[in-house]
């Protein structure tokens, strides 16, 4: 396991954490590039925020490895992409390896054109991704944050799951959680993480 | 420990470290943090300025005072600055002058894809660009110490890729440089035509010594690798160059752009077998190495349009390369688009709403988040430009339509942070020039588009400590609007500004409606109505769909039937004013 890690860090991993604008992808990858940094890696991250974010397409990208030049990812370069929304997943799906792994939040959010019935939501993204995906797992972090009281905690169980995807458990990440939260919001977050930890 | 910094969190630390103590800027994306940073350096002094052409002159000011100062602001924020750079070169410092240039290749969050190193040869100012957080910091000492040695306000360019993407940096401690002595010293910091003749010859002068300087700058340097190619480049390309290339070639690696090293360049092209340029938007190093005569190959690969990225170059250097596999086969998933929309609550939307009821109406449009009103199913704006543009636009439109005999009416509609920034001057011309636009100033009480910065009308400084309120409407009546011809509203009731706005349109003479309610995101209008929202009665709801019509993001059609979000929706109740059966009904109410 200790020889595959040293393997892995010599090459440069991506990671494409894409969503609506409001769903907290931002903070879910201060805290995971934070982890990378304690774990030896270079790490670069990428957010693009301004005008396209007023309830548009959020993208976050993170490269991590011994030494990585380029911030941002090209179409299949992603080794992990994680959809908070699942309409993004298929938008994102060209950044993704053919081996690449797939964790996707069982999530709807309408876009505005949707909203008012110019367009339509696809009934049957989940086994569009399924089919497309040999790597996909599917979870529904609203409802587990909801549970845990707190719809908002959501990111924090995807981020859960996306650590455990890439094998980083080890690590001390309550402890950067604490550093990125107010205190009266560590025990759900904290849960939050658990959970997605677990799936 | 490194810490992750992005390029603008960097370029604020490297200030910080240089001994920086008087910073100003104008909110823009992707420049926006670097002041915003500023604020946790007690240090420094810094201020939001109404405007970059004032940031930079408070900067300019300081520097001849005597302070290591810095202004920062976008691209297009230059060309409102532009006037106080071209004669700061002129002028020279006493502390150094920082200017950094934020540039949006791609067009993430701007109105052009304008490159700004061309402002550098222009203004004959020295120019600097860092290639990853770690550079943002280094660079922006040296661009202090570079701008003190040579007597020249020095531009920092950097791209919305550097600006938002973390790296790791290494902090070091701060260099405490005080305030220089001030001397007066009319004749260059009093430039009048005679002082600016002799001026003129002196920066030419520096400049000689600037090129002789690039050549050994450490800044400018080789990375040999294989020497069949040899690739110059700056900045973010640098980082795309190397993700492609590697060890593979030899890269020239630009980090003082101007003036550019004419003899490394020649040294680096004989030493390699061909000559690549790889940059971003326009053939700015290009142009130039072609005009050293020297062969090589550029922007025929490389397109000019665009975010430039790995992908890219690959596709342009290697088309024959068969590509990665992604996941996607040929079958697609139709997927609906995702475009950008007023937020639920959004004050605007109100205003957006009566507007779009009117008939023969221009609306002449601003930049921030109330551009939005161009989008479907709202649609009322006409034209954007830059900012401060509604206004004195709309004046060119209502007079022109004049000319030409046309009745329509026409409206102007600017933010107030943009009404600050530049709507002022194109209302004062509305007055002298008897227009009979119609000005709509959207008061949101903050500037909302950047991510929600003070500025002064919101009370508060950049620090957050009180300041005084410049209020819109006492500004207003001061120029000389009519006190019947202005009207103050609450764009959350909907009868009232459908009011306003008819009065406008009827109007024979200028007239202002100032919109009051705080943008709904601010994190005490959220607390104050978390608890609020509106909800459908599905027995008296007729369908008829009216309420899609104000284009809000908490209102979901499924099937037939319309439902509200309660999470997303904060109660603003203009769904349930255009409800003609009171089928709408508001739950819950505001908090204190």
């Amino acid at each position: 396991m200790r020889q595959l890690r040293r393997l892995v860090k010599k090459m440069t991993k991506a990671l494409l954490l894409v969503g609506v604008g409001g769903q907290g992808t931002i903070l879910a990858s201060k805290i995971l590039s934070e982890g990378l940094v304690r774990q030896g890696y270079d790490v670069k991250m990428s957010e693009i925020h301004g005008m396209a974010q007023r309830g548009g397409s959020v993208t976050t990208q993170i490269k991590f490895g011994e030494k990585v030049s380029s911030p941002i990812i090209g179409l299949a370069e992603a080794d992990v992409i994680v959809a908070f929304e699942k309409v993004e997943a298929v938008r994102c799906l060209p950044y993704l390896k053919e081996e690449g792994t797939l964790v996707v939040n069982d999530h709807e959010i309408y876009p505005l054109p949707v909203l008012t019935g110019q367009e339509q939501y696809p009934a049957d993204v989940l086994a569009f991704l399924q089919k497309q995906v040999k790597k996909c797992k599917v979870l529904n972090a609203n409802h587990i944050a909801a549970e845990l009281g707190n719809t908002k905690a959501q990111n924090i169980v995807l981020l859960g799951a996306v650590i455990k995807a890439l094998g980083l458990e080890e690590l001390d990440w309550v402890e950067i959680l604490k550093k990125y939260l107010p205190p009266k919001l560590h025990q759900l977050n904290i849960k939050a993480l658990e959970s997605g930890l677990s799936l | 420990m490194k810490q992750l910094l992005t390029g603008n969190e960097a370029i604020t630390r490297g200030a910080y470290e240089a001994g920086c103590t008087v910073a100003a800027a104008y909110p823009g994306t992707p420049s926006t943090e670097i002041l915003e940073n500023m604020a946790g350096y007690k240090e420094i002094y810094a201020e939001w300025s109404p405007n970059e052409k004032v940031a930079l002159e408070v900067a300019s000011g300081a520097a001849i005072a005597g302070a290591r100062a810095l202004a920062a602001m976008k691209h297009v924020g230059l060309n409102v600055a532009a006037d106080p750079l071209f004669t700061m070169a002129y002028e020279g410092v006493n502390g150094g002058l920082v200017i950094i240039t934020a540039d949006d290749p791609g067009t993430h969050s701007s109105q052009n894809e304008q490159d700004n190193r061309y402002y550098a040869p222009h203004a004959k100012v020295l120019m600097l660009e860092p290639a990853d957080s770690q550079e943002c910091k280094d660079y922006t000492k040296v661009a202090f110490a570079l701008s003190e040695q040579f007597d020249t306000p020095v531009l920092l360019r950097v791209s919305t890729r550097v600006c938002h993407s973390k790296s790791l940096v290494e902090l070091e401690e701060r260099e405490e440089v005080g305030v220089k002595e001030y001397c007066k010293n009319v004749k260059k910091y009093a430039m009048t035509p005679a002082h600016a003749k002799v001026r003129h010859v002196l920066v030419e002068e520096k400049l000689a010594r600037l090129r002789e300087y690039s050549n050994n700058s450490p800044l400018n340097k080789i990375e040999w690798g294989k020497k069949k190619i040899g690739i110059i480049t700056s900045g973010i390309s640098y980082q795309y160059a190397r993700e492609v290339f590697g060890g593979k070639v030899s890269y020239l690696k630009l980090g003082l752009t101007y003036p550019l090293p004419e003899r490394l360049i020649k040294e680096f092209a004989q030493a390699v077998g061909q000559v690549m340029i790889i940059e971003e938007n326009d053939p700015y190093l290009e142009t130039y190495v072609k005009s050293l005569g020297i062969e090589c190959q550029g922007k025929e690969l490389i397109p000019i349009c665009g975010e430039l990225n790995p992908g890219i170059i690959r596709q342009a250097f290697f088309p024959e390369e068969q590509k990665q596999n992604s996941c996607v086969a040929e079958a697609t998933l139709k997927i609906p688009s995702r475009p950008p929309v007023l937020c639920a609550g959004c004050p605007h939307r109100g205003l957006f709403y009566a507007l779009s009821k009117l008939k023969d109406v221009v609306v002449s449009g601003d930049i921030g988040c109330y551009t939005l009103g161009l989008v479907p199913p709202l649609g009322v704006t006409d034209t954007v430009i830059c900012m401060g543009a509604s206004i004195s636009a709309g004046i060119g439109f209502e007079k022109a339509f004049q000319q030409g005999e046309v009745k329509k009416k026409v409206f102007s509609c600017i933010g107030d942070s943009t009404f600050f920034h530049s709507g002022i001057t194109g209302l004062i011309d509305a007055v002298y020039n008897k227009s009979k636009l119609s000005i709509i100033i959207l008061d949101n009480r903050i500037t909302a588009m950047t991510g929600h910065q003070e500025n002064p009308g919101t009370g508060k400084t950049l620090q957050g400590e009180d300041a005084p309120v410049i209020d819109i409407e006492q500004l207003v009546r001061a120029v000389g609007v009519k006190e019947e011809n202005i009207r103050v509203i609450d764009p959350y009731n909907l009868a009232e500004t459908e009011g306003a706005v008819r009065d406008a349109s009827l109007a024979e003479e200028l007239f202002v409606i100032i919109t009051k309610r705080p943008c709904a995101l601010i994190k005490e209008v959220r607390r104050a109505r978390s608890g609020f929202y509106c909800s459908i009665d599905a027995e008296k709801c007729k369908k008829c769909k009216a309420c899609l019509r104000v284009g809000c993001p908490a209102l979901a059609l499924k099937g037939e039937q319309v439902f509200i979000d309660p999470e997303m929706c904060n109660g603003c109740g203009l769904c349930q004013q255009v409800c003609k059966f009171e089928a709408i009904t508001k739950v819950g109410e505001e908090n204190d």
